[in-house]
């Protein structure tokens, strides 16, 4: 899983049947300093997250097992919202 | 999942049996901001995309969850036309 903050939403009408009732986010994914790394990705949600909120998302088949029963195609889901970070440099 | 922009097609005569009927589409991937990002990939369409929309595709194993590719030899598939981004941040 991978940290990132979400910058965004998409709107899309005409969709495979498996996406509907799916929200759509913009995500950029952080380092655990919060900068930013990488190129922004499309997120499916299951956690109800908003615009600006730090969260945690997961990529790869697993992502479409966190809407189950329900088979989704979708290769990167927001899991989790996170409250806070602890990182102790040695 | 990535966002891209259909910029040509693919046609192939000899193919695995289960691409049969598949529409496959060169696609070009996209910022948010709509700008051209490096590479280029050949995906199936679900959806009916059509020359330069901008789209929704799926990469890896989660390809094959999409309607109309289950146990497919795919690996990308369009699976939504954008209607608008919005950037909050």
């Amino acid at each position: 899983m991978y940290l990132g903050r979400v910058v965004g939403c998409v709107w899309s009408t005409c969709k495979n049947p498996g996406l509907t009732g799916q929200r759509l986010l913009v995500v950029q994914p952080l380092t655990p300093e919060r900068k930013n790394t990488g190129k922004r990705i499309v997120c499916a949600d299951t956690t109800g997250a908003g615009a600006g909120e730090l969260i945690y998302w997961v990529r790869g088949r697993e992502a479409s097992d966190a809407r189950l029963p329900q088979e989704v195609p979708v290769d990167t889901t927001i899991v989790g919202i996170v409250d806070s970070l602890h990182i102790k440099r040695t | 999942m990535i966002l891209a922009r259909v910029v040509g097609t693919v046609v192939a005569t000899r193919k695995d049996p289960r691409l049969e009927g598949r529409k496959l589409l060169i696609l070009k991937p996209v910022s948010p901001e709509g700008k051209d990002e490096a590479g280029y990939v050949v995906a199936v369409d679900t959806v009916s995309a059509g020359f330069r929309e901008r789209v929704i595709a799926v990469s890896g194993s989660s390809a094959r969850m999409a309607e109309g590719c289950k146990d497919s030899p795919v690996d990308t598939v369009i699976v939504g036309i954008v209607d608008e981004v919005c950037l909050d941040v």
